[in-house]
């Protein structure tokens, strides 16, 4: 199946996906984080320069109705396998962020035939610390604003103001903040599971982290990585939660620096 | 029209000094409890003495919080089904988007029918937004699941001839057999409430008995929602005993001493915003379109109580007047107070269930016996008698 450059919807298993595709050469599966794709724009322009980028829209994320059976990571990185194999892809480079980073975990440990590399930036998923031990932090029992001061190192990004806002973008983080809920409640983001079979995941990763991480900080990342047969770990300076968003360009270029080799 | 006599069993030594937060992040620390046994005892011999005196008695459940010491119901029901003698007991609500287990809950009021004699009002809600914290369940499913756990509550209590299966996406049992299993036939009347035309009409189709809080002279459009889909249904007018309310209550033998006791139950209203914000509202709980909503109003939802001459006022803030003004608050002589409801009851085209909070905050045991003593003689007789409108006439 060829791809334009574009917005595009494909159909999998009779859900439709919104996908937005650009660039040209080895495809490039880009899975956003939990705020949705609202500020994945200068990452993906970036990461294009280099790689055709595949992004699809988290079913329950964007204005298509999500299957009501839909709650669990599982439930997406199945039919992303599916989609990769409608798209007959293969030497992907997988990548993704926040819970964007979990769903590819839960793929490659699944099917890692697809896939040449995998960028697990600020990743989901599994649990390191004891029972008592809260390793992520908890993002809904504080205020947005509360939230905001701790997902991003600059500061200057927090200045968003609410009523300044589209109603396309308001019903875009009201969506994003109900899906990530819905996949992530219980267990609080991450599968009890998961860590133990990361040893499937025999491609080469690199684990990237903002260094400033105050969601997942960059321990839990070290963890994450430690747990991977193949994987290097890698910080991005001045950035929190979402390097992607915040050092587009280091992490433009770290990512398409591995994918090369 | 049947009254209920209702308290949140508070712990009101911990409501002072409390840097906002009443619920939820609250540390156990402030409770002493040697002093909350006290208050429990009280709040027990409260309800004994409401009776005796002819009311019925509503319980209700909260969690993490100084404002409701009843963390857990079904023992607030199982100590009433013993201690009391005629009242019908009414939990309003048990909250079953919290639970994850319907069987238990079956299993747990199913013994309260029996040991009451027959006496139990099963009242559902979802539960509210602050204690998906303490439950840790998740507010994303809250109405499925919801209306699954009823659904299998019904049937558990009406299916006697050996076990069952329930295998869903929420609930999985596959031996369902439930020993006691309620006296009421097919089980105990179901209540719940709601703020919302379309519950409204869910609960209307089902028949179920509907309260509101909060509501005032705004009432009767729900109340209509829930009529119009009685009658598509059942083919005939919803009862008033289809209905019920709850108001704040403070009756006294002057008006001057009324008030006072309404300055006192009100404080129940004014504990309302001692939830730390970010508790408020977990993703999920309200529709994506109501969080549009909430974000374009700066997070302030609009005032839904609302007096006789359409006047919308904050059931927080409200002084004891404006509260009196929105049928928030009945509160006054007998004569005054009978007034007001039933002034209130025409507005809603009837309504045959009172939930009456009685008691609140610092409000004495000497204040309570005195408020459930007088409504009891000289209120109390008057509305057993009144005849509830015709909620057609009414209509037109």
């Amino acid at each position: 199946m060829v791809l334009a450059d574009g917005n595009t919807t494909v159909e999998v298993n009779g859900i439709a996906l919104d996908l937005s595709v650009r660039g040209r050469g080895k495809p490039l599966l880009f899975l956003h984080p939990e705020i949705g794709f609202d500020r994945a724009g200068p990452a993906l322009d970036l990461l294009a320069k280099g790689a055709q980028i595949i992004a699809p829209t988290h079913p329950a994320y964007g204005a298509a109705k999500a299957p009501d059976t839909f709650n669990t990571i599982d439930d997406i990185a199945y039919l992303y396998l599916d989609l990769v194999e409608k798209l007959g892809l293969s030497n992907v480079a997988l990548v993704g962020a926040g819970i964007g980073g979990w769903i590819a975990a839960e793929m490659a440990i699944k099917d890692r035939a697809p896939f040449s590399h995998l960028v697990l930036a600020d990743a989901f998923g599994i649990k390191n610390g004891g029972r008592e031990d809260r390793d992520i932090f908890d993002m809904w029992f504080v205020t947005d604003a509360d939230l905001a001061k701790v997902q991003y190192f600059d500061q200057k990004l927090l200045e968003r103001d609410i009523s300044k806002l589209s109603d396309d973008e308001l019903y875009a983080m009201a969506r994003a903040r109900e899906a990530t809920s819905r996949y992530g409640w219980k267990p609080y983001m991450h599968h009890p599971k998961l860590k133990g079979r990361l040893h499937r995941i025999k491609t080469p990763t690199l684990v990237l982290w903002g260094a400033e991480d105050r969601i997942v900080p960059p321990e839990y990342g070290r963890a994450y990585a430690a747990a991977l047969p193949n994987a290097t770990f890698e910080t991005i300076d001045r950035a929190g939660h979402f390097p992607h968003v915040e050092r587009a360009d280091e992490f433009a270029r770290a990512t398409l620096n591995f994918i090369k080799g | 029209m049947r009254v209920f006599h209702f308290t949140e069993q508070p712990y009101s030594p911990a409501w002072v000094d409390h840097g906002g937060a009443l619920r939820i992040t609250i540390p156990n620390k402030r409770m002493d409890p040697i002093q909350a046994g006290d208050l429990l005892h009280r709040y027990y011999d409260e309800w004994q003495l409401a009776d005796e005196l002819g009311f019925d008695i509503m319980v209700n459940e909260h969690h993490s919080t100084a404002t409701c010491m009843a963390s857990t119901v079904v023992v607030t029901l199982s100590i009433l089904a013993r201690i009391t003698k005629k009242a019908r007991l009414l939990v309003l609500g048990y909250p079953l988007a919290h639970r994850p287990d319907p069987n238990r809950i079956v299993e747990e009021l199913s013994t309260i029918d029996v040991i009451s004699r027959g006496r139990l009002n099963m009242g559902f809600v979802k539960g509210v937004p602050s204690e998906f914290a303490p439950s840790n369940a998740n507010p994303v499913g809250t109405e499925e699941r919801f209306w699954e756990a009823l659904d299998f509550i019904v049937k558990a209590m009406t299916t006697h001839d050996g076990p069952f299966n329930w295998e869903s996406e929420n609930f999985h049992f596959r031996q369902v057999n439930i020993w006691p299993r309620p006296v009421q036939t097919p089980h105990p009347p179901i209540w719940s409430t709601t703020g919302s035309k379309h519950n409204a009409q869910r609960l209307g189709e089902r028949g179920y008995t509907m309260a509101t809080l909060g509501t005032g002279y705004g009432t009767r459009p729900l109340y209509e929602a829930y009529r119009e889909a009685y009658r598509n249904k059942f083919k005939s007018e919803a009862p008033a005993e289809r209905f019920g309310y709850l108001g704040l209550m403070a009756v006294g033998r002057t008006e001057a001493e009324a008030r006072r006791r309404g300055e006192l139950v009100a404080d129940y209203l004014r504990t309302l915003p001692f939830t730390p914000a970010p508790f408020r509202n977990p993703p999920g709980y309200i529709s994506i379109d109501d969080n549009v909503r909430l974000m374009k109003a700066a997070g302030r939802p609009p005032n839904r109580s609302i007096t006789k001459d359409g006047r919308a006022i904050n059931m927080m803030t409200g002084s004891v007047q404006d509260l009196i003004d929105a049928a928030m608050l009945f509160c006054g002589t007998p004569d005054q107070v009978y007034d007001q409801i039933t002034d209130f009851c025409e507005s809603c085209g009837g309504m045959g269930n009172l939930l009456s909070m009685s008691h609140a905050g610092f409000m004495s045991h000497e204040d309570v016996v005195e408020n459930l003593t007088l409504f009891s003689q000289e209120v109390l007789p008057r509305l057993k008698e009144y005849r509830q409108p015709d909620a057609r006439a009414a209509a037109e």
